[in-house]
């Protein structure tokens, strides 16, 4: 029973990830960056959930509504000002200025809202109980696992079936190509970068459910691990971002209860070692080799 | 490293085990001598797609042979096989006698082949000389901590290495621009330099892809007799690629063709002129009853 | 004949010993006559070692090409095993300067071979999965470090290795005038600080002999011609792991040694000091001075590592502020128009100094 219990904790963790891992792969399917701002723009999603929420008085749903679109409104302006400029700069350069907007958010919200953590009411309250009380789920657990699931769906479905998602697939394959055939590929990425972030927003909204402390720092940890959870599952494909997050939490939550919470970090960035000797590109990812 | 080095040289060293491919024309100066190459049954599949089949060539010592055929008949594919850029699915690869079976590229290329790539690989942020001297990595033998330290034997072989490259781009008409970007020479400088830089590796064997792809008549005139002067200098043999036929039938003393991974014809220029095989492969069935 | 190059790259390495030489008297005359704060004269030994720490990143960054997110993680390796070095060796070698370059030699030889470990699974893979690798392996190393307890008393070295926090420094049951080194979560404390000015410089000087003096062998060529076009490298006979290694070890070394003079600076250290912040740190050093430009390094590192404390007087901005100056440069050094602007700059001005030549 206990293990269940770790393993239903591990679930609805990684679903966090997985929403995360989501928005990441998507920008980094498209971008071609590790963005380590993301992390930051679930800080962000976090604290003006948690302000529109406590501030404002708003219900759960609707400040979630708020940080997304904040959220997706500062994920354009990031794309626009800090990474648009760069699109045909080195890597490096645009590695750094990520980090520095990572910074700069960090050290914004430390100025705005101090160093000291916040208590974020949960989204939902309450818990489940199973099994005459020996396995309880809390409410956040399940809606967290529910909305990764809608997301991802929704998602597959969107880059499928719509001509936006269409268009957003042929500036992941070929920016050139995609200009010659008529798509604004600027456009396109600012799109998905505002998808990230919005799913960033959610992210953070529940994030702070789960563990419920709110600093300056909170998103940067996640969001590397989110990053481990894309690459984990291949990066650029949907499914295995999800997959990725999922078992990303699994283990993590595991390896905390059995192996040690010393290590728990530590466990998940072996695993990720492991999986990219054995397949280098991922879970589900395909490898592309260099034509001689 | 100092496993490759030694080139042998006589009969002897071809292997017992494996029988020479006599098949294929070897000039007359080289029939004597053991054969540089043999591929024997040399073949790679790519999931189920066989992309090369049952390839059989032998090349003599001083050769200077062609591999033609339609785009996409699988000639690179025999290059990176060569190389070891892929490894054979089938067949043996026999250099200089010996099996090249468990070698990587860099092994291969010290072993004794050396190759241009079709779409040129330059370093292209490295300065003309640079790239030759990297060509001539293997050829210096000092080691990191001698470099560190720059102890005498660092001074010794860079400055035996600078000269053989600036000897090495002379050939080659790039002396004058030893000390510009790799990147930054124009297009037939580039596959000259390509060339010069898998010399001076000291290779036995020398692959050129489509060496005069992007030339004009003139610098492929000239190309034509720097790869005569090439084997004539070093007294290696060469297999190129190449589309250009004035090229490969004025100077290739033996030819082979290959379409959709098989080889359909070897012989020497006029054998393969006339081979109604080849015609058809180039020209499809009925330019083949014409002609 | 191309000498003429040869002999400018030699020039340009004899100006960076000449500057880090010079700098260093300017400096050390400064702070002997009462020139300097005392915590000015802190942030010697630190700039020190993150300059070495810059350098070495750049040999893989810059020179090898491949984006490590992990640098910390061998400065770490060469902290930690440096105070425990230092500290169990001081009653056999009363030399505190012996003892620190010891100690640094240990940190060394530590982390290269943590770096050879590493650098097995990591040097298989490229681009963004190397990047994300390292820096996996920077957090290992630090949470590792974070279980070790280390004492020693007259029996020798007590190490437990403590996995699931149960354990103390009580456990290590250390003879009467031990002494703990390492204390977990706490990293080292009570560390009798040796480290010096004198040997930052020392090391500044050994690091920059390795890396530029590497750069112009066989081996450094070989290196670059990897980062360049590895297919190509390899179709010329040279081995790409063997010099990917070469490279990646030899960084990872200098970073360990740079991390035994960080950790004898300090009389308490934790390992959480070294995460990957500290790393991102360092690749900005690196990536603003220039890929593969040893003399940037240096610079770029004692201008950003000033910069935050000069800042001191903005407070809580401080951070902010470097921030934007952080994207400001990226972007302003990357524009094209800029760019351009600069590049006549330099032919023109390079044409007018082969002119002067010639005309000489």
């Amino acid at each position: 029973m206990k293990f269940l219990a770790y393993l239903v904790s591990g679930i609805s963790l990684g679903s966090i990830y997985a929403i995360i891992a989501l928005g990441y792969t998507m920008v980094y399917g498209i971008a071609k960056m590790l963005n380590f701002a993301h992390g930051d723009v679930i800080m962000v999603g976090g604290y003006i959930s948690f302000l529109a929420a406590t501030n404002l008085g708003l219900p759960a749903l609707l400040s979630v509504l708020v940080a997304m679109v904040f959220c997706t409104v500062l994920g354009i302006v990031i794309e626009g000002l800090a990474y648009r400029p760069l699109r045909s700069a080195p890597s490096l350069a645009v590695l750094i200025t990520a980090i520095g907007v990572s910074y700069f958010l960090q050290n914004a919200a430390l100025l705005i809202f101090g160093a000291n953590p916040k208590a974020y009411t949960p989204v939902v309250s309450g818990t489940l109980k199973l099994f005459d009380g020996q396995l309880s789920i809390s409410y956040v657990s399940i809606v967290t696992v529910v909305c990764c699931i809608v997301i991802m769906l929704a998602l597959t479905a969107f880059t499928g079936k719509t001509k936006m998602g269409k268009a957003m697939r042929a500036c992941s394959e070929d920016k050139g190509a995609a200009q010659l055939m008529g798509i604004n590929v600027n456009r396109t990425i600012s799109l998905t970068f505002a998808i990230g972030s919005a799913l960033a927003a959610v992210a953070g909204a529940l994030l702070c459910s789960f563990s419920p402390t709110l600093m300056p720092t909170t998103g940067s940890m996640p969001g590397i691990k989110a990053f481990t959870a894309a690459v984990f599952g291949g990066i650029g494909s949907i499914p295995g971002a999800f997959i990725g997050g999922i078992l990303l939490g699994v283990i993590e939550a595991l390896g905390r209860a059995y192996i040690s919470t010393q290590l728990s970090n530590s466990i998940v960035f072996a695993v990720l070692i492991i999986i990219l000797l054995v397949r280098p590109a991922g879970l589900l990812g395909k490898r592309t080799q260099e034509k001689v | 490293m100092s496993d490759s080095k030694k080139r042998r040289p006589g009969l002897e060293s071809v292997s017992p085990v494996v029988p020479v491919q006599t098949t294929y024309y070897v000039p007359e100066r080289d029939v004597d001598k053991s054969p540089i190459l043999q591929c024997i049954n040399l073949g790679i599949s790519f999931g189920g797609l066989k992309a090369v089949e049952d390839f059989n060539l032998t090349l003599g010592r001083t050769e200077i042979a062609g591999l033609i055929g339609p785009n996409g008949a699988g000639k690179t594919t025999i290059f990176n096989l060569l190389t070891k850029v892929y490894q054979p699915t089938h067949g043996t690869i026999l250099l200089d006698g010996k099996d090249t079976a468990n070698m990587s590229t860099a092994q291969v290329n010290r072993a004794g082949i050396a190759r241009t790539f079709q779409n040129i690989r330059l370093f292209h942020n490295q300065t003309v000389a640079d790239n030759v001297l990297i060509g001539l990595h293997n050829e210096m033998n000092y080691g990191m901590l001698g470099g560190i330290l720059r102890l005498p034997g660092y001074w010794r072989a860079e400055k035996i290495a600078r000269q053989r490259a600036m000897e090495y781009l002379a050939l080659f008409h790039l002396d004058q621009h030893a000390d510009e970007l790799a990147g930054s020479l124009p297009y037939g400088a580039q596959r000259r330099l390509e060339i010069a830089r898998a010399l001076a590796t000291n290779p036995s064997l020398l692959l050129l892809d489509e060496p005069a792809a992007g030339m004009n008549p003139s610098e492929t005139a000239e190309l034509m007799e720097n790869i005569v002067k090439i084997r004539d200098t070093f007294h290696i043999a060469i297999l190129l690629i190449e589309h250009d036929m004035s090229l490969v039938m004025n100077i290739c003393e033996g030819i082979a063709v290959l379409n959709f991974g098989r080889l359909i014809a070897k012989g020497n220029a006029d054998a393969i002129r006339n081979d109604p095989t080849v015609v058809e492969a180039y020209l499809g069935r009925k330019g083949a009853k014409e002609s | 004949m191309n000498m003429k190059r040869y002999l400018k790259d030699a020039r340009s390495d004899l100006l960076t010993y000449a500057g880090v030489i010079i700098a260093f008297l300017i400096i050390s005359t400064l702070k002997s006559h009462g020139a300097l704060n005392r915590s000015q004269s802190g942030l010697l030994v630190p700039i020190c070692c993150y300059i070495v720490m810059a350098v070495s990143l750049n040999l893989t960054v810059g020179i090898l090409g491949d984006l490590s997110l992990g640098h910390a993680g061998f400065m770490s390796v060469g902290a930690f095993s440096g105070v425990v070095t230092a500290m169990s060796l001081m009653n056999v070698i009363p030399s505190a300067p012996a003892r620190l370059a010891l100690a640094m030699l240990v940190g060394a030889v530590c982390a290269a071979i943590v770096g050879f470990l590493v650098g097995i699974p990591v040097l298989r893979l490229n681009g963004d999965y190397l990047a994300i690798v390292t820096l996996a392996f920077g957090e290992i190393i630090k949470e590792l470090i974070t279980c070790l307890i280390v004492g020693v008393d007259s029996e020798g070295l007590h190490v437990i290795f403590n996995v699931n926090g149960s354990k103390t420094a009580n456990d290590l049951t250390l003879l009467d005038g031990g002494r703990i080194i390492i204390k977990g979560a706490q990293g080292a404390t009570g560390t009798k600080t040796i480290a010096s000015f004198t040997a930052g410089f020392i090391l500044i000087m050994i690091t920059l002999v390795i890396v530029q003096n590497l750069i112009r062998s066989r081996h450094g060529r070989a290196i670059m011609a990897v980062r360049d076009n590895r297919i190509a490298a390899d179709s010329v006979g040279i081995p790409v792991t063997k010099y990917k290694m070469m490279a990646f070890v030899t960084s990872a070394s200098l970073a360990g040694a740079a991390g035994a003079l960080f950790g004898l600076n300090y009389s308490n250290l934790a390992a959480a000091k070294f995460d990957f912040n500290t790393s991102i740190l360092v690749l900005v050093f690196v990536v603003l001075g220039g890929l593969g430009n040893i003399w940037g390094s240096i610079i770029a590192t004692v201008i950003l590592y000033i910069l935050p404390e000069a800042l001191r007087g903005f407070a809580n901005y401080r951070m902010l502020i470097y921030a934007i100056v952080l994207i400001v440069v990226m972007l302003t050094t990357n524009n094209p128009v800029l760019k351009n602007y600069i590049a006549s700059l330099r032919s023109k001005f390079s044409k007018d100094s082969e002119k002067e030549a010639s005309a000489s």
